[in-house]
């Protein structure tokens, strides 16, 4: 699942990147704008994925990856792969690692990059 | 005696060899080795017109740079609204002509701070207005009736309208003498931007109110900024921007036509803003072209009969998509050159980015760089010191050209669809824009468009950069303050304000009345645009791929 959460409207990478991973051979479901990390989770379950992709570019990621995060968790889905990108420094970058996401992809990365990254890192549910 | 240009094409070029197999511009229009007075036929008084004169190739103004230097107008805001007003007079005092402001999300997409849809994003990207305080203290110091001011907000552009025109009238500015412009620029929000509340038709009521009003109450004041800068940066081609930003301006005038208003009442504030992006040369043409596929349509399609109706008067700002978060130092070369395009081709007035914006907002030390870059062209380049002094280059002669037919192909196809809308609800310029941003990043990740430290050039390891950090506390802090005042106001005043508003909704008439009566017994973004939400509906994305 590719999803923009947040109020944040710029969604030029995630559609590409969207596009990319299902030119690359994954089901993809894009979420669209303005999605709270409510509907985020939500949708992750329903739709039962093995990852979400998460793209901020309005700098709220501090609070809306770590949110995403935990509410995932707290419906049983902890162990879907969040990864995500946007507007992130390097720092920030460094502390949403620790506190869970699995990789963060800046301006720069490529569509290849991250299909492979894809392909390694995130596996199918039990 | 020189050959004609096809036998020096097969003979002398063709003998020294290419380094490419193609070369275009970024925007993939192929460019040729060398262009001739073969390329460029044309007659002058028809196709340029000197500056001041239709068609206004060669610029708005009979005397351009040489009488008044483009307005030096920064992009800035965050966190509460006395951060922003420091940055602002910080700026001024570095030699900045002119505002322009940046909001938080919540204020763009019509949430008060207190909104849960506001959590982690008050003052992040923006500054956080949300009631007549927060934009009494921005300009606090700043008198409204002595600099303009650019106010970025499109779905909320309405109430923050109202609130800037309440502050001006309390800073003792009469009405008349209020210029500044405000971008409301809503259909390039369902093709680029997409920070909307309602549907595309309301949406567009509400600008043409905004329009209608302005004319007749704040006739200085631009109530539009028709914006291509966006339509751009989501990955639309040159062409695209030029064609598409003009068709929004085509249907804003026809819906305020069918209004009653009369063209050239309307059209001499109608302003526009376009990118400035990495080809030099391409973006020089586009703002040649824009200004006389404009000046054109003005004058054959709308009957404008005053010069000031058929001006193409533009801000621009150099590409943030174009910068890199690999080598961020490098972003200031970027800037410089995409500025000088700019100002080659003749914009009114400018914003350079900084160098860290593909990390965050700009730290003051690099927004400071950005306005020295224009201040250096500006002083020591000597370019402002003629006019157009590309105009009669062949290449861009028929680069404009080019772009000009271009262009007017999708403004034709877009007139053929039934106008800018109904092509918006087809999915037409966005489908067109993902198509050209997917082709392009393929061109980047094949090496076919290279991109200085990202594909080619590349360091093993980054000097990290310092970058502006917001501090949380600022949330918490207009948080609080919104809750205070929405305690202590007249709760009836408030009521009876909102239901003004919603009646003006159903009833058609012109919303901007009772929205400044509403800004000034303190009702809210959020509480405005929840009526809109609930008298016109909830546009919901799309979604396409």
């Amino acid at each position: 699942m590719v999803a923009k959460a947040g109020l944040d409207g710029h969604d030029r990478g995630a559609k590409i990147i969207a596009r990319a991973l299902r030119d690359a051979g994954f089901e993809v479901i894009y979420t669209g704008l303005h999605q709270t990390p409510e509907m985020v989770a939500t949708a992750a379950v329903q739709e039962d994925v093995d990852g979400v992709g998460l793209s901020i570019l309005s700098g709220a990621h501090m609070t809306l990856f770590p949110e995403v995060i935990r509410l995932l968790r707290e419906n049983g889905a902890g162990d879907v792969v969040v990864f995500g990108g946007g507007i992130i420094p390097p720092e920030d970058a460094q502390k949403l690692k620790e506190l869970g996401v699995k990789e963060v992809f800046t301006p720069g990365a490529s569509t290849q990059e991250i299909a492979s990254w894809v392909r390694e890192n995130i596996k199918p549910r039990e | 005696m020189a050959t004609s240009k096809q036998q020096w094409l097969n003979g002398p070029y063709r003998s020294a060899g290419e380094r490419a197999w193609r070369f275009s511009t970024v925007s993939d229009l192929e460019i040729e080795p060398l262009y001739t007075p073969e390329d460029a036929r044309f007659d002058y008084d028809e196709t340029l017109g000197n500056p001041g004169e239709y068609p206004f190739t060669r610029g708005v103004y009979p005397s351009m740079y040489r009488g008044r230097l483009w307005t030096m107008r920064q992009f800035a805001g965050y966190g509460l609204a006395e951060d922003t007003n420091a940055r602002f007079r910080f700026l001024l005092s570095q030699g900045q002509t002119g505002l322009s402001t940046a909001f938080d999300m919540p204020t763009l997409m019509g949430y008060d701070a207190d909104h849960e849809r506001a959590i982690g994003e008050v003052g992040r990207e923006g500054v956080s207005v949300t009631s007549i305080h927060d934009m009494e203290r921005l300009y606090d110091r700043i008198r409204l009736d002595q600099i303009t001011t650019s106010m970025t907000v499109n779905c909320s552009a309405s109430v923050i309208l109202a609130m800037y025109l309440v502050v001006a009238q309390r800073q003792g500015a009469s009405w008349e003498n209020v210029s500044g412009t405000i971008q409301n620029d809503m259909l390039k929000e369902f093709i680029a931007q997409k920070e909307w509340i309602c549907p595309p038709e309301p949406s567009v009521r509400i600008v043409t109110d905004m329009i209608d009003f302005c004319c007749r109450r704040v006739p200085r004041f631009h109530p539009v900024s028709i914006s291509g800068y966006h339509i751009r940066e989501a990955g639309a081609t040159a062409v695209q921007e030029l064609a598409f930003t003009l068709a929004d301006g085509v249907c804003y005038v026809e819906h305020a036509l069918k209004r009653g208003l009369k063209v050239d009442d309307f059209a001499p504030r109608l302003s526009f803003f376009f990118n400035l992006h990495n080809d030099f040369l391409e973006e020089i043409a586009k703002l040649r072209a824009a200004r006389r596929i404009w000046a054109r349509l003005m004058k054959e399609r709308f009957g404008a009969k005053k010069a000031r109706s058929m001006t193409l008067r533009t801000h621009a700002q150099t590409a943030g998509v174009a910068l890199t978060a690999q080598q961020p130092l490098n972003n200031i070369a970027r800037v410089a050159i995409q500025a000088l395009a700019g100002v080659l081709g003749g914009v009114q007035s400018l914003h350079t980015n900084a160098m860290d914006e593909t990390l965050a907002l700009p730290t003051e030390t690099a927004a400071m760089v950005a306005l020295r870059t224009q201040q250096i062209i500006a002083e020591e380049t000597g370019v402002a010191n003629t006019i157009d002094p590309l105009g009669g280059s062949y290449a861009i002669e028929a680069l404009t050209e080019r772009m000009e037919r271009d262009a007017m192909a999708y403004i034709n196809r877009i007139d053929e669809m039934g106008g800018m809308i109904r092509a918006i609800e087809l999915g037409y310029p966005q489908q067109e824009i993902a198509d050209a941003a997917f082709r392009y990043q393929r061109q980047v990740e094949e090496r076919v468009k290279t991109v200085v430290g990202v594909n080619k050039y590349v360091i093993p390891e980054e000097i990290p950069l310092p970058t502006l950090k917001i501090d949380p506390a600022v949330e918490e802090k207009q948080v609080q303050r919104v809750r205070r005042m929405k305690r202590e106001r007249d709760q009836q005043a408030v009521k009876d304000a909102l239901k003004q508003v919603a009646e003006a909704c159903r009833s058609g008439a012109n919303l901007m009345e009772p929205l400044c009566e509403a800004v000034k017994r303190e009702v809210t973004v959020g509480e405005i645009c929840d009526v809109y939400r609930a008298e016109f509906g909830v546009y919901k994305d799309p979604a396409w791929i």
